[in-house]
């Protein structure tokens, strides 16, 4: 039937169910992705992030399991045995060579587990310590990055959904912590904590952990918190004017709810990034402290504290001093660039 | 300067005095805290004696007074007290020695940061992608992950061991430039990063296409049009890098044993002398605070697009 021009008849035919072949076009050739796959995919395609992203986790897990079944521990004096007076030909040894006994008990043909890094002045073998140090050092960034996305993440959401009094109150607040001299602040609070805290702590579980660590997180739970609210306040800002959070509040949603179901997962990925690149300054803070003496408490190494023990005799033994400096550069570098290349595949506002 | 501006830097100003007393007070609450006082580090005083010395640094009196005292001195006649263990000494005399080197370090350090950081950002941007603009990203990223520390004593080993090229010590003019160097590094790095970034926007804006085509060399066009846009966020980084040179002098001074404030706070720290900690803490802090706050109407000012809020 010949159709005329401008007739309001419809055409029958474009009522015909579709047939198998036309249905065929509809049908999606790849299986649908999620958020997470397709930035994972993003962030494998980039070869550095990727490259980065595999050497924190080697390192990760060596820190973490290597200390287990290594045949030495990070606080053993080789050369003391109890019973006998200290062997000092244990300290200061160079890479992979041994002590008096040892070496007897290799003319003997036992085998003896080397010092790949030697010891150090007191005979302590110096590759554990530098994995229990890169331990130490990595936690203290994880630990330190959690407390300031807890904190920064209450505060900061509160802030921006609440809004008026509250909100300018906070903000003030935040301002002020912000224009501190963080450094400074951490340094005096961190030298006074050594000596308040110690007491304190006595007796209790906290005890091991030693009381600068324990100031070290208190200092970031004080101070660092402010860029992570400050951050996460902006978006909470410019999300609830969305119409989604318009329709909860109608529907009778309250406050906690919106926050936690519909405003928080919307800034996860830029919270994820944030944190991201937060470990690897808290590490720098940490380092820096161990550094002028006020890190970690003897004999527990961290990165920092292992540089500036080796600083004191960096003339003859210059490799233990470089060993440390090499393994702090390569964990903030990596830990730098996976975090830009996290910021690069997940939040899409940044793309362009 | 209409009174938006205005209101703007008033409100920046007052926000940067609340910082400073901010600091202040708790710089005295804290020091207080401490169990014993700052004489319990002292080897067995008797009683007696403990008295005297707490009166004579007024340590006697109710905690309120004594703070209201220590603001009006220092505020008035920038009077920190005496330092404990430096016998004899005022701290703000002690300041103002260490002062003497460490701003000269400083200051140095950062007009070569500034200088060689903007050069270098310039021609990364102008050879995006080129091997130079590789070779520059790929140093100045190290740099940026390497603390100041590591950096210092790296330089030490090479330079005054290895090749024994300077002396060790830095109370000597040549002593002074390896620290000056490793202070110099970080902020070089980062600010030939932010020049390059900015430069490169710059470059892509309209108005350098429309003075490219009608004919504008291509010099006057870097460095008439291009450079001096891309320059502005650079100003934004002048406090943080004067508290960074602040911070890194700490250590710096510390590996080349530098008679700056930084050694003189660092050795506060383990001996214990709460009034120099205090006082240096608060000078360093006001200084940081005000570099800030000029940085900040600086920047306002300089680029008159930049609304004010």
């Amino acid at each position: 039937m010949k159709k005329k021009i401008f007739s309001m008849h419809v055409d029958v035919e474009d009522f015909l169910p579709a047939s198998e072949e036309e249905k065929a076009y509809m049908v999606q050739m790849r299986p649908s992705t999620t958020f997470f796959k397709d930035g994972m995919k993003r962030l494998l395609k980039n070869k550095i992030a990727a490259l980065s992203m595999f050497l924190i986790i080697v390192i990760s897990l060596a820190s973490i399991f290597l200390p287990y079944f290594w045949p030495y521990k990070y606080d053993k004096m080789l050369g003391n045995t109890p019973g006998k007076p200290m062997d000092p030909s244990y300290n200061n040894l160079a890479p992979f060579e041994y002590g008096e006994t040892e070496q007897e008990k290799i003319a003997a043909g036992e085998k003896v587990f080397p010092h790949i890094f030697g010891t150090d002045s007191q005979g302590r073998d110096y590759f554990i310590r530098v994995v229990y140090g890169t331990r130490i050092s990595l936690s203290v960034g994880f630990f330190a990055s959690i407390i300031v996305l807890i904190i920064g993440m209450t505060v900061g959401s509160l802030a921006g959904y609440i809004g008026g009094k509250v909100d300018i109150i906070i903000m003030r607040i935040v301002d002020i912590i912000y224009s501190l001299p963080d450094t400074l602040m951490v340094i005096l609070l961190a030298s006074v904590m050594k000596v308040t805290l110690g007491p304190a702590l006595e007796g209790t579980v906290l005890e091991k952990l030693g009381s600068n660590m324990i100031s070290l997180f208190i200092v970031f739970g004080l101070l660092y918190w402010v860029s992570m609210a400050r951050l996460i306040r902006g978006q909470i800002l410019s999300l609830r004017e969305q119409e989604y959070v318009l329709a909860a509040r109608a529907t009778g949603a309250k406050a906690g709810w919106i926050i936690r179901k519909h405003l928080l997962p919307n800034c996860i990925s830029v919270v994820i990034i944030s944190t991201a690149l937060q470990i690897p300054s808290a590490i720098f803070t940490e380092s820096y402290l161990s550094f002028l003496g006020l890190g970690v408490n003897a004999p527990m190494p961290s990165l920092g504290s292992l540089a500036s023990d080796a600083l004191n005799g960096y003339t003859t033994y210059a490799y233990r001093l470089i060993i440390p400096a090499v393994v702090i550069s390569l964990i903030v570098l990596s830990l730098n660039l996976f975090g830009d290349g996290l910021r690069d595949a997940f939040d899409p506002k940044l793309k362009n | 300067m209409n009174t938006k501006n205005l209101m703007y830097i008033l409100k920046r100003v007052a926000l940067a005095a609340l910082t400073v007393w901010v600091v202040i007070t708790v710089t005295f609450f804290v020091m207080r805290a401490v169990p014993g006082g700052p004489f319990m580090a002292e080897k067995a005083v008797s009683e007696a004696a403990q008295a005297a010395l707490e009166a004579k640094y007024g340590l006697d009196k109710p905690v309120m007074e004594q703070y209201f005292t220590y603001l009006k001195d220092i505020v008035t006649k920038l009077d920190f007290g005496p330092s404990i263990k430096l016998r004899g000494r005022m701290v703000i005399d002690v300041i103002a020695d260490g002062m003497k080197t460490s701003v000269k370090l400083g200051l140095i350090a950062a007009f070569i940061a500034l200088g060689s950081g903007i050069v270098l950002g310039a021609v990364a941007a102008l050879r995006r992608n080129k091997l130079i603009d590789k070779i520059i990203m790929v140093i100045t990223t190290a740099f940026v992950s390497m603390p100041s520390f590591i950096m210092g004593t790296l330089l030490l080993i090479l330079f005054t061991i290895h090749w024994q090229i300077f002396p060790a010590n830095g109370s000597t003019a040549e002593g002074l430039v390896l620290p000056i160097i490793t202070l110099s590094l970080y902020p070089m790095a980062y600010i030939t990063r932010l020049t390059r970034s900015s430069m490169l926007d710059v470059l892509g804006q309209d108005y350098i296409r429309t003075a490219r085509a009608k004919g504008v060399s291509p010099a006057k066009v870097i460095f008439g049009h291009a450079l001096k846009n891309s320059l502005i966020p650079v100003i934004t980084y002048f406090g943080p890098m004067l508290a960074y040179i602040v911070t890194g002098s700490l250590v710096v001074e510390q590996i080349f044993a530098v008679p700056g404030i930084g050694r003189a706070f660092v050795s506060s720290i383990t001996n214990r002398d709460y009034p120099l900690i205090m006082g240096t803490t608060i000078v360093l802090a006001c200084l940081i605070v005000l570099m800030n706050l000029v940085s900040d109407i600086l920047y306002k000012v300089v680029d008159p697009r930049i609304t004010l809020e």
